[in-house]
């Protein structure tokens, strides 16, 4: 059981929560991942931690209601408990310290960089984080980021924010135009065809580029191996070997089919999961 | 129905047409008077080398006499004393080739039901309140990484010298292999539930979704935590795969995956759980294990029109128990001997299809000692299927070798321990079970968690 302590609505389905965590607090690091179970009978989903506070024994994590599950995590309020907390998952992200780090958000997974770039900025990397949404409502954290790190860029696809335009694109532009501007490696973070989109723009220019993958996962602890992801060309365990991956060596193609696998269940539990809280209520 | 002394008393089985369509047990369990008559054909030798066969030496004639003689609580307290996990081994333990095996009637006739008496104990235990009370009197704390079968072994000795224990468990809910890999049809989750319970009101505590190794490394157990002496049985849980082309097709997984989704997540019953499990009409299970058993016989019941095992050697070779491969066959499952997959295919939405496959026949020995498969040419086929399920082995989890230093392994990252004690390269960690031995049986676990905890004792008796 882990308390949720503050919670925050971010977007229409986005939502920030706080929990206490001590142990899982003292020991994370950027890139790990927690395993979730909201009830009995219920998933366990992987969740990005976004940031951990030692001293105050919390992590913070941040989820989108997608799925049965992620509505019901997004359901759940402050004082309320959650089932099963387990973590810190995977590994954590190495880079050589003393570059230039550049952080690339998009849409919930924005949240994954606070810890990132608040560790590098204190061990005096330079740290760029590019945040991406659709339009400024759906932009998320950005004042929290801002402290945290050397430069914020934001980019909206209307230009109702920031940059007009897709992270990429903002990107790009930083690499070309040189040092200091130009990152020495980078991090992305979001929707699987986002990151795909920042390997893609980060490979002519050969600058270091790590993707956060999200596949499907049923353990977490590298017991099942669904989460399988191709990576310059054998198989690695997101899990286990993972969850951060270099983004020129990962076969995307593989792993958006795989995480398709249970759309159609999926579907099937949002509809049942509706239908049992309507009876709930009733 | 007459039976003959010479014949085993038969286990009622629940009918295999009914059975392969639900999970509840299919093995129902001696009757009194099954058991009574079964008891009565022990030979009750001088020197019974069925104990020889047992990896915890169970004094077999002592309980089986006291069956005979109707004495059921002396028949629980003579197996409990050797073996802490009697009505699981009775259940899963391949007897045919331990204890079973060395009896002294399979000379003339067929042995003496050992596993089915024990069963029979065991199951009349559980009916009975249970005898023990937690009292801790000692202050050096106790841990044990993994609540599988040699973690829950190993914590009970030391809980009933006194000492306080505490199993972290990964997941989140404990048992290991025998919660996420046995199926309920096999080992009812109840009978673990039940040892699990009797551990808690010894005193011993049980801490869910704790990774030793991330949450918690090893030597933070010795400092921050306090811990005077560590027992790590994290198991074999690390599923492999074959390498064959067209593994990575949606509808192929591991059968820790599949078994995970239907047996710690509850796949089997829709209704309550969230998990999906995936099961098409045509499904091959690749391997011909106990695991791979269990998960061709789960596919039927969860609904596979067609459940098939494909390996590449013969049924000679194949290391499932015999009852697994003879209810697996009533059940109706179809077996590919001397087949060896070779790739898998999927169609354009990447969906695994078909599963190509080469004839084999049998060589020399090996290695292993088993005849090795050696191709027939041109004998390539493909067999359709709508999943691939592959029941090929485990190896031990890296995750706290990976994170611990000073622990040694051997190339195939076992841990490196002492046999008698367990004790690692490590002061005052031990090791025990399919971590140490890499994938084994229930009993081999429970043998070396029961030694370990007989080691530790001594190791902090020594200490002082």
């Amino acid at each position: 059981m882990a308390k949720i302590i503050e919670t925050r609505q971010l977007t229409a389905v986005t939502k920030y929560f706080r929990i206490e965590a001590p142990l899982i607090a003292a020991s994370a690091r950027p890139g790990q991942f927690v395993m979730l179970r909201v009830r009995e009978g219920g998933e366990r989903i992987p969740i990005t931690i976004a940031d951990y506070d030692r001293e105050l024994g919390t992590i913070t994590i941040v989820v989108q209601a997608v799925g049965a599950t992620t509505q019901r995590v997004c359901a759940l309020k402050t004082g309320d408990d959650i089932l099963d907390v387990a973590g810190p998952m995977g590994g954590h992200i190495e880079i050589a310290p003393g570059g230039h780090v550049c952080g690339v958000g998009g849409g919930f997974g924005s949240a994954a960089l606070l810890c990132l770039m608040r560790e590098f900025t204190a061990r005096g990397d330079t740290t760029t984080a590019i945040l991406g949404a659709r339009n400024k409502d759906l932009l998320i954290l950005a004042d929290e980021l801002r402290p945290l790190c050397t430069h914020l860029e934001i980019c909206t696809d209307d230009g109702s924010a920031g940059f007009k335009g897709f992270v990429t694109q903002r990107l790009a532009q930083l690499i070309e135009a040189g040092p200091p501007k130009r990152p020495d490696s980078v991090v992305a973070i979001g929707p699987m065809a986002m990151m795909r989109a920042v390997a893609e723009t980060t490979r002519g220019p050969k600058v270091k580029t790590l993707v956060s993958m999200d596949p499907l996962m049923v353990d977490g602890t590298g017991m099942c191996g669904g989460c399988r992801v191709t990576v310059a060309g054998k198989a690695q365990f997101a899990c286990v070997d993972g969850p951060c991956f270099d983004a020129h060596e990962v076969d995307f193609d593989v792993a958006m089919r795989r995480n398709k696998a249970y759309v159609q269940e999926e579907k099937r539990a949002v509809d049942r999961a509706a239908c049992m809280d309507r009876r709930e209520t009733a | 129905m007459p039976i003959k002394r010479a014949d085993k008393t038969p286990m009622p089985v629940r009918e295999a047409q009914q059975r392969a369509h639900d999970f509840i047990e299919v093995n129902e369990g001696y009757t009194k008077a099954h058991a009574a008559f079964e008891a009565e054909r022990c030979l009750r030798c001088q020197d019974p080398v069925c104990v020889g066969g047992c990896p915890v030496n169970v004094p077999i004639p002592e309980f089986i006499h006291a069956v005979a003689m109707g004495d059921m609580a002396g028949a629980a307290e003579i197996l409990r004393s050797a073996n802490p996990l009697p009505a699981i081994c009775g259940r899963v333990c391949p007897q045919e080739s331990q204890c079973e095996a060395e009896c002294s009637m399979t000379q003339r006739f067929s042995p003496v039901a050992i596993g089915h008496l024990e069963r029979f104990v065991a199951d009349w235990e559980r009916t009975q309140p249970p005898s023990v009370q937690a009292k801790i009197t000692r202050t050096e704390k106790i841990a044990i990484i993994g609540a599988g079968p040699s973690g829950l072994v190993c914590a009970g000795p030391p809980a009933r010298l006194g000492y306080p224990v505490t199993i972290y468990e990964a997941l989140h809910a404990a048992g290991g292999v025998l919660r996420y890999g046995i199926p309920e049809f096999r080992l009812p989750k109840q009978v673990l539930d039940w040892e699990i319970g009797l551990l808690k009101s010894m005193g011993v505590e049980i801490v869910c979704n704790v990774i030793i190794g991330k949450t918690l490394t090893l030597d933070e157990l010795f400092g921050k935590m306090g811990y005077a002496a560590v027992f790590i049985g994290t198991g074999a849980g690390l599923p492999q795969f074959l390498g064959i082309p067209g593994e990575n097709l949606n509808g192929v997984m591991s059968a820790n995956e599949f078994l995970t989704r239907v047996n710690l997540m509850g796949g089997y019953d829709p209704d309550t759980a969230d998990t999906p499990v995936k099961v098409g009409k045509r499904m091959a299970v690749i391997g011909a294990g106990n695991t791979a058993m269990d998960a061709v016989r789960t596919s039927m019941r969860m609904g596979a029109e067609k459940a098939m095992v494909v390996y590449r050697r013969s049924d000679k070779e194949m290391s499932a128990r015999v009852e697994e491969y003879h209810h697996a066959m009533e059940e109706g499952v179809e077996f590919h001997w001397l087949t060896n997959p070779l790739e898998i295919q999927g169609n354009a939405e990447g969906w695994a299809t078909g599963l190509k496959c080469q004839k084999m026949t049998l060589g020399e020995p090996d290695a292993s000692g088993r005849a090795r498969p050696v191709p027939i040419p041109d004998s390539e086929f493909v067999l359709p299927v709508d999943n691939v399920i592959l029941a090929i082995g485990t190896t031990p989890n890296p995750l706290l070798t990976r994170t611990t230093s000073g622990l040694l392994t051997n190339k195939k990252g076992c841990l490196v321990a002492d046999e008698k004690t367990g004790l690692t390269s490590k002061a005052l960690v031990f090791a025990g079970g399919d971590a140490v031995t890499g994938a084994a049986t229930v009993i081999l676990a429970a043998g070396a968690g029961k030694r370990a905890a007989q080691a530790i004792h001594e190791a902090l008796e020594a200490r002082g």
